[in-house]
């Protein structure tokens, strides 16, 4: 529980003249549910985008279990154990759900294109194998029945309950939820609580988290990180966040902190 | 109330214009010189007709909301109108002189929209009559429940097709007696014979309507078998169609069929290698004709003795798919990074690169320039000489075969679902793990070998090849029967390639308008049917629910 998954260091990445994240630094315990919030555009998306291989920080060092993940490309940095799903989900839409879930096991099939035209016996049994681990992980998320539907006709809940099927696929060691409540309502919002809480007690699956809902954040995280305008202004603990007179000016704007307590910050919408 | 005549009015007005089009560019009356019923009514006269029988039935649609007596009104102004500015059009060349312009106006053209009357009035009159009346019957049709709808536009689209194909219909069969005779009787002279259509209009009609009424029952006992027996039923109809395909060429024994379904299997190989690039990886590729003519080139330098070739067919088959693969992998590796349009410029300058290369004065040695590689020996098996089109066909069906095979097989694999991704979202099949440089090259390479196996055999099949036979027409049609059959489908590639390849042999003697109906159908088929005559079908899978530990059970 003590031990680092991933470090963040100095992470700088820049848009023209625009900082989006400025020298952040964030460790991530193993086996923990992390969060970072911050207001829109304070930079936490970029920051993913940084982990993930979709942008290369301009400064900075990411570590993963050892691995420096700077310059590495998506593709190779999934296979080392991190997997994130999209604010604006992103599903193979014309797809069905089923073969969403098979594309998020690609790093752990062998076949090659031979394979793969001629399906020897090996190739037959991996595709078999593929699809009951398939089939059980969108159980797992509460899609069963559903594989067969095509991805972009699935309704709002169930696409986001896909994008994790997929992510969980691939056997993250890392998962990174993209505001993964975002659009459900409170019942739902508190399903996908219990759920990311399962993951991690059940799967040992470390959880990075960026959320706007702030009744999930206080409910699960054990660390929270804000960012606001690229910079980290604060971390700690639920307790400490609600208590940190930096966030709450971020949240609620300068001459604020004063006057108001931790009820502000728990109630302030995603704003 | 007289809102409600805009619509009709605009619509017939749209109708005459393209009637009065049609008769400027000639093609009116060219089609007037084949009859559908002989001396009853002329294909020319039908495309007409036709033209006003669909605006009447829209503006009838338009009006569905007020009424049967106002959609028969509005079908009946919309005929009227387009039979009206027709007429204005026929009245107006007789008074000025349009042949300097419009070469199309002849007096044939004239006298065939004047129903041959000798008073133009009269004729004029008579045209605006049948054009009501055709209005109406637009009207009568869209009022008609759908079943019989269809039916009815089977049997009339059967009349059409069997009237057109008289010529084809009887060179084809003319060796097999009972059908020869079958095939006279229900012609005579120039179209089909009156008895001859309505009976082929009453059996076809017969036929779709009653097939309407099992065609649920029976998909739903198809749908109701056990997977094992969906795997007869379809490895059945399989045999039976490959039965077919294998014996009807020899059966008809025909070299102007063996020549129309040799070109129509090529551009189907042609057609299930740009699926793999276009269809499942979605990499527009402009230029496909190149890896066609690197196939067919490099079976005519291995081959040809006039090139020093001392090669036979078969050893440089696989040579020229290497090569092709080859290519495959060098356009590849420039396009990796460029996306949608630009890809498809890209590739479309590769394919422009690879036929200015072969008729190149520089490559002339090798290539021959623009006189191309001659004397290609034919392929041959144990003495067997793949001589003549019928022959050769064979060839191709057995090409075809396999490539099926792989790419039905190829869809459904983890390489196929990484292209499919790839097509999908290709920053996310990245994040998925997806190594974007080897799916795309590796698509692009197999794409490019069916390719190359297509060139080769059009080698072998002309004996010569020319750079003229490598333009970029080619490209654009492989795509075009893409489109029209159902992006990504394998049947659809079929189908497609059956409409785009081989229905133009049947109106060769219309080849000057081919582009121009292709053109329409590729319109109206975008506008009806976007995704294709034979759509790509998500495969369903048998889903398997993992419950919880069961409990025990009592009952047994």
């Amino acid at each position: 529980m003590t031990n680092t998954i991933l470090s963040a260091n100095n992470v700088t990445k820049r848009f023209g003249g625009l900082t989006a994240v400025n020298s952040v630094h964030i460790e991530v315990k193993e086996n923990s549910i992390h969060s970072v919030i911050g207001p829109n555009g304070a930079g936490k998306t970029t920051f993913f985008n940084c982990l993930t291989g979709f942008y290369k920080p301009d400064v900075g060092e990411i570590l993963f279990n050892g691995h420096s993940l700077v310059g590495l490309r998506s593709d190779q940095i999934i296979v080392l154990g991190i997997a994130r799903t999209y604010q604006n989900i992103r599903l193979f839409a014309n797809l069905t759900a089923l073969d969403n879930v098979l594309i998020g096991q690609h790093i752990h099939l062998k076949a090659g294109w031979l394979g793969s035209a001629l399906r020897f016996p090996s190739t037959l049994r991996e595709e078999k194998t593929a699809l009951v681990e398939a089939n059980r992980l969108l159980n797992f998320v509460g899609l069963a029945n559903k594989g067969n539907q095509i991805a972009k006709n699935l309704s709002y809940g169930d696409q986001r309950r896909l994008e994790i099927a997929r992510a969980l696929a691939s056997k993250p060691k890392l998962l990174l939820l993209d505001e993964p409540t975002a659009g459900m309502n409170p019942h739902e919002t508190e399903e996908a609580t219990l759920f990311f809480r399962n993951l991690r007690d059940e799967l040992n699956i470390t959880i990075l988290l960026i959320e706007h809902d702030m009744r999930v954040v206080m409910g699960i995280s054990e660390i929270i990180s804000v960012l606001d305008y690229g910079l980290k202004i604060a971390e700690g603990t639920p307790k400490e966040i609600q208590n940190n007179a930096h966030v709450i000016e971020a949240y609620l704007g300068r001459g604020s902190a004063g006057n108001v307590g931790k009820d502000q910050v728990a109630a302030a919408p995603a704003i | 109330m007289k809102n409600n005549l805009v619509q009709p009015i605009r619509i017939g007005l749209m109708s005459g214009f393209i009637a009065i089009f049609l008769a400027l560019i000639g093609m009116v009356e060219t089609f007037d010189k084949r009859d559908v019923i002989s001396e009853v009514i002329s294909l020319g006269a039908t495309v007409l007709l036709l033209t006003i029988l669909s605006a009447a039935y829209l503006a009838a649609r338009g009006q569905s909301k007020n009424g049967v007596r106002w959609m028969f009104t509005a079908g009946a102004v919309s005929g009227l109108v387009g039979g009206g500015a027709l007429a204005l059009f026929i009245f107006t060349t007789t008074l000025i002189d349009m042949r300097g312009v419009f070469i199309n106006v002849k007096a044939t053209l004239i006298k065939m929209l004047t129903l041959e009357q000798e008073v133009l009035a009269l004729g004029l009159m008579y045209l605006i009559g049948v054009s009501t009346i055709t209005g109406l019957v637009g009207t009568a049709l869209y009022l008609t429940p759908s079943r019989v709808r269809q039916a009815l536009l089977v049997a009339f689209l059967c009349v059409l097709a069997l009237g057109v194909m008289q010529e084809l219909l009887r060179v084809t069969f003319a060796n097999v007696g009972f059908l020869a005779d079958l095939i006279r009787s229900l012609y005579e002279k120039n179209g089909l014979s009156r008895v001859g259509a309505a009976s082929i209009f009453i059996v076809t009609f017969t036929l779709t309507f009653a097939w309407s009424f099992i065609q649920s029952p029976v998909q739903a006992r198809i749908a109701a078998l056990s997977p094992r027996g969906q795997f007869l039923l379809k490895s059945t109809s399989f045999l039976l169609l490959f039965a077919a395909l294998f014996f009807i060429p020899k059966a008809l024994d025909n070299v102007y069929i063996g020549e129309v379904m040799s070109n129509v299997g090529l551009f189907i190989l042609m057609g299930l290698g740009l699926n793999i690039v276009v269809g499942f990886a979605g990499l527009l590729d402009l230029g496909y004709v190149a890896f066609f003519a690197i196939g067919a080139y490099t079976v005519g330098v291995l081959t040809s003795p006039e090139r020093g070739g001392t090669l036979n067919f078969w050893q440089a088959l696989p040579i020229a798919i290497s090569i092709a693969v080859l290519f495959g992998f060098i356009l590849g590796i420039p396009v990796l990074k460029i996306r949608g349009d630009y890809l498809a410029i890209v590739t479309m300058g590769f394919g422009e690169i690879i036929r200015i290369l072969v008729l190149s004065d520089f490559l002339r040695p090798w290539l021959g320039g623009a006189g191309g590689i001659v004397g290609i020996p034919k392929a041959e098996v144990l003495g067997f000489k793949f001589a003549g089109p019928i022959e050769i066909y064979y060839i191709i069906l057995i090409g075809i075969l396999i490539v099926v095979f792989l790419a039905i097989r190829l869809k459904d694999s983890r390489l196929g679902r990484a292209w499919m991704a790839v097509r999908e979202d290709e920053d996310v099949a990245q994040a998925m793990g997806i190594n974007l440089v080897w799916t795309k090259l590796i698509a692009f390479a197999i794409g490019a070998s069916f390719a190359g196996i297509s060139g080769a055999i059009f080698a072998t099949k002309l004996s010569t090849i020319y750079p003229q036979s490598f333009k970029f027409d080619v490209s654009i049609n492989v795509l075009a029967l893409l489109i029209l059959g159902g992006m990504g489908s394998i049947p659809g590639v079929i189908i497609g390639a059956l409409m785009v390849v081989g229905l133009p042999e049947l109106f060769r003697e219309f080849d000057d308008f081919l582009f121009l109906v292709y053109g329409a159908a590729l319109v109206v088929m975008m506008q009806l049917r976007p995704e294709g005559l034979w759509p790509e079908t998500t495969r369903l899978r048998e889903l398997h629910h993992e419950h919880a530990p069961a409990e025990p059970t009592t009952a047994d």
